[in-house]
């Protein structure tokens, strides 16, 4: 018996001895029952995950219960493990345990301790439900259960204002993404007639005309929805302001786990977004634009978690790139490798914000390289994994995306070259914060000076364990063009996902150039990073003020959130204002509430007359009703 | 037989209007006792001998007692008081009442109407066994259990109507 | 033998008048004395089916009904004398302060 239900019962069984004993059994309680709950699933996850690669079909479906059935529409509580899902588990108990022995350290002697921990115990069980549902609609829910998780998370500070408003803007965005979901949800629903993935994915092709108006829409929506959890163009502002809440959470919900749940509902839908040519475009498109968007504001960010943000959200971009040109296998790789190692440079800066109590302005760093070596030791692992340095794990996921968003079939040239700046952008700004912080001169105050220390074991622990995985992370899926070992990502992924129509073009020989051209351009903004920040700045100063317009606008993130702002918010306002309170409101919902009670009272005053307290009254009426009565019987 | 139950009958019809317009409300009592001692009479015609006398001794005898005790109690000298003050609500209630028994009289006459099953006590069994010791066996048998209850009962109401009706001194 | 609807109709007649007695008249214990005559006329109606079916079950119900009448009449007659203490009158137009 596989006992799939096992996983995510731990972290919910973790949630509620947090959330309603935490307070009671103190912080010794709460730091052993939070991780536990975690590293329990892990385990099972493992279990779980050897147990399906021996399954015949790689797939392993438990039927809980049924949910609802109505006619011939039946929806179980069932969840399965497959090629996709079982990865996901993987990274999400695996990482999230890193993060919850990081919290530990990192949340020690906060106000409502055991409250972050039942948060994030019930994030893990949430995500969980969403990768092991085998339906649309558990997937919802546990789609949901993240968003407000997420919501409750960035809140965590709420006493804090701009924490409080970021999490009402998370929230909202997402509102916008998980319209379009429900919207496909039902519209497939409608025209399959089945929520099972298994049976959507298959009946997908015999339904739906390829590149029909239908199945665009659908396909269309659904990515609407991922734009909102996997903070795409036009729906990634609420991330960077997310970096409001705790560090851990900003690795585990806002770069490993959850901002790649879009991505695994199009991976999930691969057969079905396959059918949508004009959508599949539109996802290279919108990733791509996302990712070179991001980078070109995360170069001017001074804010250590921002950068990182808007790096996610870049990282992001690249992944839905490559679902965009029918790679999905490249894209999950990615989701993996970003996992590691995005998770290790948020639990990174992490680190030093913990040394340097909560400041995280990079301009207030500066050589902290001496103070924290093992931090900078292991984000240097990360940076240089994220900025493609060869065979670093980053190097391998990012070179396979771009090589196949030049050689797919629903690829090319425009993609590619999209992707290698945004490379180079990439491994610029990741540096640049690297030097920023760790080298050149100090800029820490004085009275700060003496108190930096590294920090505990229980977080430099995770951040090594991770930083060991973003070096070696990569060799699971070795492209084609290297092989000296054989590409065990496609190997995992044999005929999991759908095919792509025509046949891809580039030779070996391509392939292999652009890989050490996009390597040269590391280098090239690695170089160019030491040469602006590992001295003083007053180069990139001077840099700045000759290109003060440009530099501006990505200061100030491209205006995006204040032509929101301007195109969304103040019209919806006024709309709701004038119209919908001042008129249909007051004028339309208030009368009529305020007329039924007029006219219930107007009609009792009417009616109370009979009841006059005089008995003979009541003995009427009651011999009234008997004569009825025995009238209307005989 | 049938005479004497019209008579019977006629005297309690006169008595039970005389409850209802007698001015004075001991006098309306009185006719009460006149209405119970006729139906005590019906009874003896319908061989429920037991029954007809504790309708003389329990209701003609203790409880109109009681009420013209009551009566006596709170003597309220209101001559002047009409038993019946005639409004529009008081001739409705005569023809709703009227109605009532225009329909019930009229769906007892009905030569089609069908009675139950006929039971074990035909009048001979009854005779032959004693209308009185029927009744104790099937009282200590098959009733015992509402005969227990009811005396519980009769407690409850003995102990209420004295904390009723007794005075409070505080 | 007497005929059961002679006895139903008489019993009809008797509950009748009782009701009229408790809608028409104003003294709270003549109002209660009807009601007793209202019970004698169902005890009446019992009795006639009891004879007319060969049942003793009807005679046994009745020795219940004068004895959950009797309880009703010396719980409602203390009822009586409680209210006749606070209000001195036994005018049912004056207990009307059960309603809005």
């Amino acid at each position: 018996m596989s006992q799939i239900w096992l996983i995510p019962a731990f972290p919910l069984l973790g949630f509620l001895l947090n959330g309603f004993l935490g307070k009671f059994f103190g912080t010794r309680f709460v730091s052993f029952v939070g991780p536990m709950s975690i590293g329990l699933a892990f385990l099972q996850s493992v279990v779980l995950f050897f147990e399906m690669l021996k399954t015949e079909g790689h797939r392993i479906i438990e039927n809980l219960y049924t949910w609802m059935a109505a006619g011939s529409f039946q929806v179980n509580i069932s969840f399965q493990v497959d090629e996709l899902s079982g990865l996901y588990l993987l990274i999400i108990t695996g990482v999230g345990f890193l993060i919850h022995v990081y919290s530990i350290g990192y949340m020690k002697g906060e106000s409502g301790y055991y409250r972050f921990f039942a948060y994030l115990n019930l994030f893990v069980f949430f995500m969980l439900i969403l990768v092991l549902g085998d339906s649309f609609l558990l997937m919802f829910v546990g789609w949901e259960g993240v968003g407000l998780c997420s919501y409750l998370l960035i809140g965590y500070y709420f006493e804090k204002h701009s924490a409080a408003e970021a999490c009402k803007k998370a929230f909202l965005f997402n509102r916008v993404g998980d319209f379009g979901v429900l919207s496909a949800v039902l519209l497939i629903f409608l025209s399959i007639g089945s929520l099972e993935f298994n049976t959507v994915n298959a009946q997908a092709a015999a339904q739906f005309e390829y590149g029909g108006v239908l199945v665009t829409v659908i396909t269309l929506l659904l990515f609407l929805g991922a734009t909102g959890k996997s903070a795409q163009i036009p729906l990634y502002v609420w991330l960077p302001d997310a970096m409001e809440g705790p560090t851990p959470v900003s690795a585990l919900i806002h770069a490993a786990t959850m901002v790649t749940a879009g991505l695994y509902m199009v991976a999930r839908l691969s057969h079905l977004f396959m059918l949508a040519p004009v959508t599949m475009n539109v996802i290279a498109v919108v990733g791509t634009v996302t990712a070179l968007l991001a980078a070109t504001i995360a170069i001017t960010q001074t804010d250590i978690k921002r950068v990182l943000a808007y790096s996610t959200v870049s990282q992001l971009g690249y992944m839905f790139l490559a679902m965009g040109v029918g790679a999905f296998t490249a894209g999950i790789f990615h989701v993996m490798t970003h996992a590691f190692f995005k998770a290790l440079l948020f639990l990174g800066s992490g680190s030093v914000i913990h040394a340097m109590h909560h400041e995280q302005d990079m301009m207030r760093m500066g050589a902290l390289r001496k103070k924290l070596p093992i931090t900078y030791l292991t984000m240097m692992a990360g940076t240089l994994a994220i900025a493609g340095i060869p065979f670093f794990s980053g190097f391998f996921s990012k070179d396979e995306i771009l090589w196949k968003a030049f050689s797919s079939p629903l690829g090319g040239g425009v993609f590619w070259a999209l992707g290698f700046l945004t490379a180079g952008l990439t491994s610029f700004y990741m540096f640049r914060m690297m030097y920023l912080t760790f080298h050149g001169n100090s800029r820490v105050d004085s009275h700060l000076q003496s108190h930096l220390h590294e920090s505990p074991w229980s977080m430099t622990g995770p951040l090594m364990i991770l930083a060991v995985l973003s070096i070696f992370g990569g060799f699971f899926g070795v492209p084609h063009a290297l092989h000296f070992l054989p590409n065990g990502m496609e190997l995992y992924f044999h005929d999991f996902f759908a095919k792509l129509p025509g046949e891809a073009h580039g030779s070996v020989d391509t392939e292999i150039m652009l890989m050490i051209l996009s390597v040269v351009l590391a280098l090239f903004g690695w170089f160019w990073a030491r040469r602006m920040y590992s001295g003083s700045l007053e180069a990139a100063r001077r840099l700045s003020a000759s290109w003060r317009t440009l530099y501006d606008l990505s200061l100030n993130k491209w205006y995006v959130d204040e032509i929101y702002q301007a195109l969304i918010v103040t019209p919806g306002r006024l709309l709701s204002t004038h119209l919908l309170w001042q008129a249909f409101d007051k004028n339309v919902i208030d009368r009529s509430v305020n007329g039924s009670g007029v006219i219930s009272r107007g009609a009792g005053g009417l009616i109370r007359g009979l009841q006059d307290g005089v008995m003979q009254t009541y003995a009427l009426i009651f011999a009234i009703g008997t004569l009825t009565v025995i009238w209307y019987i005989f | 037989m049938l005479t004497l139950f019209y008579i019977f009958a006629a005297i309690s019809i006169i008595c039970a209007f005389g409850v209802l317009f007698m001015r004075n409300p001991i006098h309306c009592a009185l006719m009460l006792v006149g209405t119970f001692f006729c139906l005590g009479g019906i009874y003896v015609m319908l061989n429920a001998e037991f029954v007809a006398v504790i309708q003389v001794l329990v209701y003609a005898g203790a409880i109109m007692v009681l009420f013209l005790f009551v009566l006596m109690l709170l003597s309220t000298n209101e001559p002047s008081q009409v038993a019946v003050k005639w409004d529009a609500a008081k001739m409705l209630a005569v023809i709703i009442t009227g109605g009532i028994f225009i329909q019930v009289a009229s769906i007892f006459s009905d030569s089609a109407l069908t009675l139950g099953e006929k039971g074990n006590y035909p009048l001979e069994k009854i005779e032959e066994i004693g209308s009185i010791t029927l009744i104790g066996q099937l009282l200590f048998t098959e009733y015992v259990l509402p005969f227990e209850i009811i005396s519980i009962l009769l407690l409850v109401a003995v102990i209420g109507a004295v904390v009723i009706a007794k005075r409070r001194f505080n | 033998m007497i005929p059961l609807t002679h006895i139903l109709i008489l019993s009809a007649l008797l509950f009748s008048i009782g009701v009229l007695g408790v809608m028409l008249r104003r003294n709270v214990i003549v109002i209660f004395m009807s009601i007793e005559l209202m019970l004698n006329a169902v005890n009446l109606s019992f009795i006639g089916f009891a004879r007319s079916l060969d049942s003793m079950t009807g005679v046994v119900f009745i020795f219940f009904i004068i004895v959950v009448a009797a309880a009703e009449a010396v719980v409602g007659l203390s009822i009586i004398l409680a209210i006749y203490r606070t209000r001195k009158s036994l005018n049912i137009d004056d207990f009307n302060l059960l309603k809005w």
